[in-house]
Order: structure tokens, then sequence, then C-alpha cells
């Protein structure tokens, strides 16, 4: 049986396909076979962050309509042999999911990995319901700015309202916050919320802050998730992420201004 | 003696509004499932209320006296059936319904449906004291009709907990509380860190800007002294 992972965040553009890239491919270099499902259907962008959009056939929606089947759907990875994607349909729209198909297709690929990922679109309709219904955890995906704390505040609501475990009155959801764009420097100054800020809002538990980098736009333009950018600071806080998510304990890093020597101050970096 | 100038009786057209319910399938059981879920979604708010039903799309003579049983049970008062062909309006006299025209296009502003409509937010309803024991995220609504609410948790931003008795928060209020929702000037709200968006007692509210002082984030007690909110600290 797979574990089922939702990564949500209520408010776009927070991080959640980088997020669903890394954590997906940080899972299967520990050696878990994995795949990630494009769940924003009509704006398909999983398969760019992973580099893998020249090799899309079939989609998700082709296999819930059984047009396709998931041998056929799912995209290999060029780098991990026990990574696998199934990519978003881009011509469709959300209400092509339908919680009969999702199941089916999430209980027969529950049959063969270790791990589900599961790529939430924005918003709190239907397509992003769809994605969290099913799920067993939940990564919340979460910027340190009011406006992204109160989407996940909603949707944290959700996950412990409108799930299948809540509706079926099964153990809740396990609920992981995941803050990104982190910029220490911004939290000292005063212009961003703290890790402790967040926390006290949400009041779950913490899974790994994720510093605001040059290396996840970079990463995302050449599609290679940032955790296989080892030497960056994200790919970093992803690889601590991934550790914490299969129950390894790690110190958190990139929480506090880091102390420019001399060379730096004067050269810059 | 009354004199001819002043009958005892007058009959006079007035225009009164009235609720229209429109729905797809007439049985008993399914009118009763309908209406129950509609009713529990605002309860109080139609007790008593008189009511009329639409019969255009009705293709058979639904049972009326089973129908009004029905709503005297629900509380409802059936006044009659609007848009009845002469087979409905017949079996809707012989039920003692009157049969009115159907309200003008354009009119229909809010019909009371009994189409299934999601409510927009789960609300617990009970009767008895209600403890949660997680935190209210934003987004949520709990009603708890005729006893309090104990919240051992955080009431989050755009959170909204009601209670017609008192409320009770062992955590941070950021979203709106309101105690003595139906009426009770004596219930009190009390929270461990208050930084609310709204309090409200019995119809008397105060938002967060009427809030910013020395009590804000304090453990506080709000309750309401000759109808004027009064805050004390809890300790």
């Amino acid at each position: 049986m797979a574990k089922i992972i939702v990564v949500t965040s209520g408010k776009g553009g927070v991080g959640k396909t980088t997020t669903s890239a890394a954590i997906g491919t940080g899972l299967a270099l520990k050696g878990h076979k994995t795949v990630i499902v494009d769940f924003d259907i009509g704006l398909r962008n999983l398969d760019l962050i992973m580099g893998c959009e020249r090799r899309v056939v079939y989609d998700f929606v082709n296999v819930i309509n059984g047009e396709a089947n998931l041998k056929q759907a799912l995209i290999k990875d060029k780098r991990l042999d026990n990574l696998f994607i199934l990519p978003a349909s881009q011509t469709r729209d959300k209400d092509a999911l339908h919680k009969e198909g999702v199941e089916r297709v999430l209980n027969e690929l529950s049959d063969e990995f270790d791990f589900i990922i599961c790529d939430s679109p924005a918003g709190i309709e239907s397509g992003a319901m769809m994605a969290l219904y099913f799920a067993d955890e939940a990564i919340v995906v979460t910027n340190p700015e009011v406006s992204s704390v109160r989407d996940s505040d909603r949707i944290l609501g959700m996950l412990s309202s409108k799930s299948r475990r809540a509706e079926q009155g099964l153990p809740g959801i396990k609920e992981h916050l995941l803050l990104t764009r982190y910029n220490p420097e911004r939290v000292q100054k005063g212009e961003m919320l703290s890790v402790d800020d967040v926390n006290d809002i949400l009041a779950i538990k913490l899974l790994g802050v994720i510093p605001e980098s040059q290396a996840v736009l970079n990463a995302s333009n050449s599609g290679q998730p940032v955790i296989l950018d080892a030497d960056s600071d994200a790919g970093q806080a992803y690889l601590d992420t991934v550790s914490r998510l299969v129950g390894e304990t790690v110190p958190f890093r990139f929480l506090n201004v880091e102390k420019k020597g001399l060379l730096k101050r004067i050269f810059g970096g | 003696m009354v004199a001819m100038s002043d009958p005892i009786i007058e009959l006079k057209g007035s225009l009164f509004p009235l609720s229209v319910l429109y729905c797809q399938d007439f049985s008993v059981a399914a009118l009763r499932q309908e209406l129950s879920n509609k009713l529990a979604q605002a309860p109080g708010f139609f007790t008593q209320a008189p009511v009329v039903i639409s019969v255009e799309n009705c293709d058979q003579i639904p049972d009326f006296n089973a129908i009004k049983q029905l709503f005297t049970e629900l509380q409802l008062v059936l006044v009659g059936v609007c848009g009845a062909d002469a087979a409905l309006k017949k079996a809707a006299h012989a039920a003692g319904l009157a049969a009115l025209q159907p309200p003008k296009a354009g009119k229909t502003a809010e019909p009371v449906k009994a189409a299934p409509a999601a409510p927009a937010a789960p609300t617990v309803i009970t009767t008895e004291n209600k403890t949660i024991e997680q935190n209210i995220r934003s987004g949520q609504q709990i009603y708890v009709k005729g006893a309090d609410l104990i919240i051992r948790g955080t009431v989050g931003a755009g959170a909204e907990v009601i209670a017609d008795g008192n409320i009770h928060i062992y955590g941070a209020l950021r979203g709106k509380a309101i105690a003595g929702a139906g009426g009770d000037a004596s219930k009190k709200i009390y929270c461990y860190n208050m930084q609310p968006e709204l309090i409200s007692i019995a119809g008397n509210y105060w938002l967060s800007d009427n809030l910013q002082g020395d009590y804000w984030g304090k453990p506080v007690c709000i309750g309401l002294q000759d109808g004027q909110l009064m805050l004390a600290e809890l300790f």
C-alpha cells in the first residue's frame, strides 16, 4: 500500500509544484518507488519542472476516461529508475476529475508504488478537493506572509472536514507545514513573518523551511528538480525535509541570517 | 347595535411576502428530507413561516393532505399552491389549500428551493454544550444552539464560532465569536488570547479596530453590562 501525500496550499504561486517535484525526487533518491501525480488539470506544469514535457503522450484524464492505461500514461524519470510522473491534461478543465475515477487510478498506483505525491492546484474548488480527498498525509506549503498563512489555515480546515478520512471517521490526515521562500534577513528586519509567527497561527508540525533562493528559478527553467542541486541552499533544505518526512530527525537550517565573511562583504555573494 | 357605516367585518386586498417552495419531487419522504436539511441550516428562521408550494412542474397530483401534515410537523404553515392546473386546483381545494396565481416573473427573488444546496460551511447544531478538541480553521463555522461552546484550540482568522450560550476558547481567538446569539445578554465570551475580528454578545458587537489596546492578546472575559460590552482580564 502506498502512502498518499498531497502537496497543497490554497494560495497559488507559493511553490506547490516545485515542492512536489523536489519531494517526489527526494523520496526516489532515498530508494522509495514514487509517482508524482499532477492534479492541476488545464494548467499542466509538473512536466516542465520535472523536465519531461516532451514525452507526454497520455495524461491523467485519459486514464480516468479509460482512453489509455496507466502504463501508457506514466512517464519514467530519466535520472531515477524508481520515479514516475503522471501528467495532467492541458486541454481539459478541473471538472474532468471525479472521485470514482481518481480513486480507481490511485488504487491502481497504490499496488505498485511506495509513495504517491499529489500536486494540488491552487484554490479550494473541486480540483483541490480531488487532490486532497484520498490523502493520508498533507504537506501544506506556505509563504511567510499573511494571505498565504490564512489560505493555508483554510485548507487545513478542509483537510480535517472534507477528506475521505474525515468523512469515514478514520484517523485524520497527518499535516505537515512547509515554509517556502523564507528570507531570514527580511524576517530580521520585520518585513516577513518568522517561523514562530507562522507556527503560532497554524499550529501544525513544521516539516521544513526552504530559503528563498535563486537556485529554485534556475532549476524550474532547466527542468531539473531543485533537490538535485545539492550545492544550493534550497536543494539542501529539501533534502532535509524529505529526511524528516520519512521519520529521520534533522536539525533545521537556513533559519538565521548567515554571517558574511570579510571577502563576501567585499565581493558580494 | 352596530351602525350600518361600521361593519363588523371588512375584506381588503393586501400584499404579503410569502416564501414559495419550488421542488422537483413532491413525495412526502423527499420533501421531509430536503426541508429538514434546509431548516437545519437556519434553525428558528422559518418557524411558522407561511409557505406556498409551486406545483407548476408537477405531473401528477400529490397527496396534499400528507404534505400539509408534514408542514405542520416541521412548524411551517402551508397556505396554498400556485401554478396549478384545473385538476391540481381541485385537489388543493379539497385539502383546504388556496390556489394562488404564480408569482410574476422577476419577482421570484429568493425562492426557498428544496433542491439540495450544499451548505457553505459545516455547521454543528446541538442543544447540549459542545466541546471541540481541535483548532477551528479559517472558513469553518460552528453553531451551538441553546448551549455553550467550548473550544480546546485556536479559532483562526476567518473562522466563526457562534453559540446561544457562552463561548470558552482555550487558545487564541483570531476569528469571530458570537455568544448569546439567541439574544441572552447574560452570556459571556472567555478566551485565552484575544485577537478577534469581531466579538458579539446578544447582538452588541465590537470589531477588531475597537479592541486594539491593553487587552489585545491577553486572556480576557467579555460580557455585557447595561447594554455595553465590557472587557476584563481573566486572571
